[in-house]
């Protein structure tokens, strides 16, 4: 018996604009869309009543943690936190134990998200076991659907090795993310250099490690004319170049973090090692060079750079501490609490556009029309909410925001059709 | 004051109040069996996680003085080489009943995550290049001994500031009493910022010296030559050293004060150390009534300071 399910009461915004209506969905697929969709005695009915109805929020940048560490986070767990936050879709970052720099480990991961609460993609390393020497077998892994390589948590530090990758994977039609890390600069750093790291007496990485290498690429994609994404820009200096490079007519694009245009350096004055993450939490000035970026279209997403570490990871001394914050359940929320920018731009970089960039349009991200597939989120933009680390559905618990209130709370969420959240609860 | 994790922490009351208590402890030390009973049954434990053994040597010579029972968890021969956690390590020393743990670890900030796990006073022995709040207590009892007060005094300080704790808590404590400290170093060794920080800046200690009340020498390490901070040693002491030559710059009364383990040599010659001017070992003999201080003002209840 087909699965028939009614969206009712909301408004669906999407990226051709907002309307009143109630959506109806069978066999995975939206069937029905308009005011007043008669639904059939079977249908289960879902309340969108003063919701937004809008495509599922794809994430670009998730650590799913497996294989490898998954005291951290799993991805049943981490698929878990996805719906929750609205996602339908999310790329799982290769930098795993081992790295996703093969065939076999792209398989291992898709396998594992088959029966997840979202639809997990896989980013495969550039290079063999992210070490930034050799070319991974990106074409073997592109065949198995993969259409990001990166190898996040550390940027390719070799310039002839990137342009080489760069060319190599425009044959392919694939995409390159940078992690935007001068290394020899930011050696030894753990947390913003400035005025708190001065004061804190705490190593620090300077601005210019992410923007010396965001002008490489740039430099870079101008000589090879392949696309480069740059993954979760923090300074003003770097999102100047991504701003001119655009003007330019280069094929780049670029993602932000919420804790990139919510938090600043400041919070590590309390050695909590919640507050390391790399790129490291910015001064307020680099704070609203990133909401002007995602104002402006600079910025084409947000990223959540969802991080799970385990507890004792998180207790160690500061510059022990593994950086990375969790993300997922909190994203939207932020977004909608911190940028004072309508819904329909909201979702613009929490849906469509980052949907395009993962190539993933014909799934998610797409207008909510007719013959759709029914990867959507119900939003309530006005429920108040309070952040509760133990009531988190990631393993970890290391979100900077526990006690913070936030507005804008995702209520139902539909995966191929299928409730996986209703009335903000995981149902798988 | 429940914790000592910063000279800020104290504010300037704060350190007035201790410096005052340090004087009875300095006589107290004087005296033929330097030892009262303000803290007997207490009991303050040394966890430290980096070799120290001046400043272990100090606390448990401070503690012993007032009586209190003293335990020295050193790493080297602890659970710690079993891959034991910091927050593990305090739960179980916390459970052994401790009123106070004096902390010194490699990592800035240590002491913080310790006061959070416990309930017991934490005191810090120095935090990576973050500070040493007691270093910094002893440092203006001992140039308050010699001139009476800090107000107006010039101090330079001179050396390696951006890896100095040292340097960090001295800086908040000096300019809180009215002191106007000028940090002498190459661009190298100074932090990335000093906003905030109420200092002035100099690159040309043959010209602070001879305006200086009080020249503080922080300790060179050697290993700054090899991070691209420094083509050598010898340029180091060519430039920023206290060496026999520029000590003639110094005015007859201006005190030279190092924290110690100093580098004979390297940021001060041997001879200079040895001037009378020189209150080294003072700062040392001064640093037990500084930690008695403390510890009387953390875990005392107001009891007999007599003999």
């Amino acid at each position: 018996m087909a699965l028939e399910l009614l969206l009712r009461g909301g408004t669906v915004v999407d990226g051709t604009g907002s309307r009143r209506a109630d959506v109806l969905v069978a066999d995975g697929v939206v069937v029905a869309v308009g005011e007043g969709v008669e639904a059939p005695g079977s249908a289960r009915v879902l309340d969108a009543g003063g919701c937004v109805v809008a495509p599922g929020l794809v994430d670009l940048h998730t650590h799913l943690r497996q294989p490898g560490r998954e005291e951290a986070e799993t991805v049943e767990s981490g698929s878990r936190a996805a719906a929750l936050g609205g996602y339908t879709a999310v790329v799982a970052m290769p930098n795993t134990e081992p790295a996703i720099d093969s065939a076999a480990t792209v398989r291992e991961v898709l396998d594992l998200g088959a029966g997840a609460c979202c639809e997990v993609r896989v980013a495969g390393a550039i290079t063999k076991g992210r070490r930034g020497e050799e070319l991974a077998p990106i074409g073997e892994m592109a065949a198995l659907g993969v259409r990001i390589f990166t190898d996040d948590g550390s940027g390719v530090q070799d310039a002839r090795l990137m342009r080489r990758a760069l060319e190599y994977a425009s044959g392919l039609g694939v995409l390159l993310a940078q992690h935007c890390e001068d290394d020899e600069l930011a050696e030894g750093g753990h947390m913003h250099e400035g005025d708190w790291s001065s004061r804190l007496g705490i190593p620090g990485i300077p601005t210019e490690a992410e923007s010396m290498m965001v002008a490489r690429d740039v430099s870079l994609a101008q000589l090879t004319g392949a696309p480069v994404h740059f993954l979760h820009l923090s300074t003003a200096m770097a999102i100047a170049m991504v701003r001119a490079a655009k003007a330019a007519k280069l094929a780049v694009t670029a993602e932000a973090a919420p804790h990139h245009f919510t938090l600043t350096d400041e919070l590590v004055a309390s050695y909590d090692p919640v507050f390391k993450v790399n790129p490291p939490l910015r001064p307020q000035s680099d704070v609203d060079a990133v909401r002007a970026a995602l104002a402006d279209g600079t910025v084409d997403a947000i990223a959540t750079d969802h991080a799970p570490h385990a507890q004792e990871a998180k207790e160690l001394p500061f510059d022990q501490a593994p950086p990375g914050m969790l993300g997922l359940e909190t994203a939207l929320a932020l977004a909608r609490t911190e940028l004072d920018l309508p819904i329909e731009r909201l979702l613009a970089l929490l849906s469509w556009q980052p949907a395009r960039i993962a190539g993933l349009s014909g799934q998610h991200g797409g207008p909510i029309a007719e013959g759709a597939p029914a990867n959507l989120t119900v939003i309530d933009p006005d429920a108040v909410w309070v952040v509760e680390p133990d009531r988190l559905a990631s393993r970890s618990r290391n979100t900077p925001y526990g006690g913070r209130k936030l507005t804008g709370r995702v209520r139902h969420t539909l995966l191929r059709g299928e409730p996986v959240v209703i009335d903000a609860e995981a149902q798988r | 004051m429940r914790h000592l994790l910063s000279i800020a922490d104290l504010g300037t009351d704060g350190i007035e109040e201790v410096l005052r208590l340090t004087e009875s402890f300095v006589e107290v030390s004087a005296r033929a069996i330097p030892r009262v009973p303000a803290l007997r049954g207490k009991t303050v434990v040394s966890l430290f996680y980096e070799d120290s053994t001046r400043t272990r040597l100090s606390f448990e010579t401070a503690a012993k003085r007032l009586t209190a029972d003293t335990m020295n968890f050193s790493v080297s021969s602890s659970s710690v080489n079993k891959g034991e956690s910091v927050r593990d390590t305090v739960t179980t020393i916390a459970a052994m009943g401790v009123d106070a743990i004096v902390v010194r670890h490699a990592s800035a900030g240590v002491p913080w995550q310790v006061a959070r796990w416990t309930d017991a006073a934490v005191i810090n022995a120095g935090d990576g290049w973050h500070e040493h709040p007691t270093q910094a207590l002893l440092d203006c009892y001992t140039i308050r001994e010699r001139r009476g007060s800090l107000g107006g005094l010039r101090v330079a300080i001179v050396g390696d500031v951006k890896h100095s704790r040292v340097a960090r808590s001295n800086v908040l404590a000096f300019s809180m009493l009215g002191a106007e400290v000028t940090l002498v170093a190459p661009p190298t060794l100074m932090p990335p910022s000093l906003a905030g920080w109420p200092v002035a800046v100099s690159h040309d200690l043959d010209e602070v010296l001879p305006k200086a009340d009080v020249v503080y020498l922080l300790r060179m390490q050697r290993e700054r030559q090899t991070e691209a901070l420094l083509p050598s040693l010898r340029e180091y002491t060519a430039l920023y050293g206290l060496t026999r030559d520029r000590a003639r710059l110094l005015g007859d009364d201006t005190l030279v004060m190092h924290p110690g383990p100093m580098n004979r040599g390297v940021e001060i010659a041997a001879e200079v150390a040895d001037l009378p001017s020189a209150v080294i070992t003072r700062q040392v003999a001064n640093g037990v009534a500084v930690r008695m201080a403390i510890l009387f003002l953390m875990l005392g209840s107001g009891g007999d300071l007599g003999a």
